[in-house]
């Protein structure tokens, strides 16, 4: 079994995403730890990219200020390789598919392996592109997870008899970043997903409190933050692996009640 | 030329975010039904001849041609179509085309302005609402054309992020479209993004080649040797070279914007300078680090200042069947001022990358041989542009 599908499945996943290197490396690996000491169930690190065309204004500015630090898919890397020492639940990488394509895509999919990713993924890779990852994802035993958005229709139960890990499902329209209210009828997409597939579901894109966590958790297996966490970095900058920490703490809490 | 999968060779392909999966095969099917439908096509024909002007003129350029002292030098005269440039062809067809499948409001990316000038007069015609991104930058650059489109009802929307230029514009109008689809039709300006826009962008181009064809058999009684056209995302350059593909007689030539040269990070000279990526919803060349960061490219035309290139020219390079070629800033302002002088044509700065390798290819070619060369459009817009690089401050 996966072990990111065994990390979700059968509990309310928390889900957090962070952009490594933002606002450097150091700190990303403290807000890494701090996110798993509260109780997250799988980390989402996000490999910046210059041009992120699916993210909103705030994981864009996380991305620009990680690339002017220097931060580069290498030095990503060693940093799973010091995380791996002191943590073991599921990490997987957020990023673009030239992130993958340029570095090559067998050495960078080996090296998930290798260093202990579990999974990828690429929000510019829809299910009639995954060839081009799929068959190194395989071989190296690196889930590729699929996303599912609120204008997949017809297109679910095909996407979901073929994920790997779990679903990403998109919750709303547009790009990343907070949302004061998702009005996308998730409750039905997911029935479709639990029709084709055992894999588990997360439901992301702007989630920003417990509240709202707590209602997407109810539909899913679990909730992916991104933006409101990166608002938190981009606030506290060095000083924020407590803060997130904090924040952690509160949606994860949210999720066992 | 694309499979059904859109790809052209290795080129090409879908890679957007899942959101958009189903608008781009509801684009698909549409066009496939429309492109074969008589009703479509007069409609479009009409457009074409008694709104935008065509066919545009294939002018013989007999003062060019003897001061270069070579080969016999035509002007495929895009400048003269309404709204001042190629992109109105493209534009009128997929204005058409959302109107047909049932959508009132269109989004595109614009880098000088020409394209987002066009879909607001296709909007303004065809009571659409439109919205216009177009990189901060470049709203500089293009006062005049921000000023168009606004005039003919359009929102023109400024990007900041990143260079605040076209690749810019084209990531906002991508962001834009996931959050709006029922009622939008982005209308991309470029050979370029996922299948099927460098397909449908290409066919509603093809018509400035399938009349240079007809123009210069009935004026030459044979093919031209070489056709010459700029290319940034590489519309206008398809357009071109499309119908004489299978003519292999005749050489394409794609002339790529280099900046300040192909030795200097200040170039947007893809195919010169960049390798093969995954970025825009395609796969192509890209200007890109080792880690596949996109570059931050540079040109004086802003029209071509973009890191990549349209997978139908990657593809037309991979087997060699055209050539592209990379031209300075320098070398385009020098050919800018060349036409005007010469010929009384004040070409794009875009177009005039074209006229620059004409004047360096025509000398060595005999004075049996023709070059026709694509004046993409009108260079009014960049004559603040050029005033100020050779120092001297005008207003608009």
């Amino acid at each position: 079994m996966s072990k990111i599908k065994e990390a979700i499945a059968n509990h309310k996943a928390f889900i957090p995403f962070i952009t490594c290197g933002d606002p450097n490396l150091a700190t990303t690996k403290e807000i890494v730890k701090e996110a798993v000491k509260n109780g997250a169930d799988l980390i989402e690190l996000g490999i910046p990219f210059s041009d992120p065309t699916a993210e909103g204004p705030v994981i864009q500015g996380a991305n620009l200020r990680a690339l002017t630090n220097g931060v580069t898919t290498d030095r990503i890397f060693d940093l799973v390789r010091e995380l791996r020492l002191e943590i073991t639940i599921p990490m997987v990488f957020m990023t673009y598919a030239n992130v993958v394509f340029s570095y090559g895509a067998e050495k960078f999919i080996s090296t998930c392996r290798e260093i202990g990713i579990d999974g990828l993924i690429l929000p510019d890779l829809p299910f009639e592109e995954k060839e081009e990852f799929l068959p190194f994802c395989e071989k190296y035993d690196v889930d590729l997870i699929s996303l599912i958005a609120p204008t997949s229709e017809n297109r679910i139960a095909m996407i979901a008899k073929e994920a790997k890990g779990f679903i990403y499902l998109v919750s709303s329209l547009g790009v990343t970043g907070t949302r004061s209210e998702i009005t996308t009828d998730l409750g039905s997409i997911v029935s479709v997903i639990r029709a084709n597939t055992d894999v588990p579901v997360a439901i992301g894109f702007g989630i920003s409190n417990p509240e709202q966590a707590k209602k997407m958790a109810a539909l899913s297996d679990g909730a992916i933050v991104g933006s409101a966490i990166i608002k938190i970095m981009e606030k506290y900058g060095t000083d924020s692996p407590a803060y997130v920490g904090e924040f952690v703490k509160s949606m994860k809490d949210a999720l066992l009640f | 030329m694309s499979n059904p999968n859109g790809r052209f060779g290795i080129h090409g392909g879908q890679y957007i975010p899942e959101t958009l999966m189903n608008a781009v095969i509801e684009l698909e099917e549409a066009y496939n039904h429309y492109k074969n439908d008589p009703e479509f096509n007069k409609e479009l024909s009409t457009l074409f001849n008694e709104y935008a002007g065509r066919p545009s003129r294939l002018y013989y350029a007999e003062k060019m041609t003897k001061d270069l002292g070579g080969a016999k030098i035509y002007l495929k005269r895009e400048d003269l179509n309404h709204t001042g440039a190629h992109k109105i062809n493209n534009v009128l067809g997929q204005a058409l085309l959302a109107k047909k499948m049932g959508k009132t409001r269109l989004i595109a990316e614009t880098g000088a302005g020409q394209h987002g000038v066009a879909t607001a007069t296709a909007a303004a015609l065809m009571g659409m609402e439109c919205v216009v991104f177009m990189g901060e930058e470049d709203t500089k650059r293009q006062a005049l054309n921000v000023y168009r489109m606004r005039l003919l009802g359009a929102e023109v929307i400024p990007v900041k992020s990143g260079t605040a230029t076209l690749k810019d514009a084209v990531s906002e109008a991508m962001r834009e479209w996931t959050s709006r689809i029922s009622d939008t039709h982005y209308c991309l300006g470029s050979v370029m993004g996922p299948h099927p826009f460098p397909t449908i962008v290409r066919d509603f181009q093809a018509v400035i080649s399938k009349e240079i064809k007809e123009q210069i058999l009935e004026k030459e009684g044979r093919l031209p040797d070489a056709v010459i056209a700029c290319v940034g995302g590489g519309s206008n350059a398809i357009g071109s070279f499309y119908n004489f593909i299978e003519d292999e007689g005749v050489k394409l030539i794609g002339c790529e914007a280099a900046g300040r040269g192909v030795d200097t990070y200040e170039t947007a000279a893809t195919i010169a300078t960049g390798r093969l990526g995954i970025f825009h919803g395609m796969k192509s060349y890209f200007c890109q680090d080792k880690y596949g960061q996109i570059a931050p490219v540079y040109s004086i035309s802003a029209g071509l200042d973009y890191p990549g290139v349209g997978p139908e020219h990657a593809y037309l390079h991979d087997i060699g069947r055209a050539e592209y070629v990379p031209i300075t800033d320098e070398e385009a302002v020098e050919a800018f001022e060349y036409l005007a002088k010469t010929e009384g044509i004040i070409p794009a700065i875009e177009s005039a990358h074209a006229v620059a390798y004409a004047r360096k290819l025509a000398p060595t070619m005999s004075n049996d041989q023709i070059i026709v060369i694509t004046v993409s459009g009108r260079g009014d817009k960049d004559c603040a542009a050029i005033a100020r690089y050779r120092g001297e401050d005008i207003n608009e």
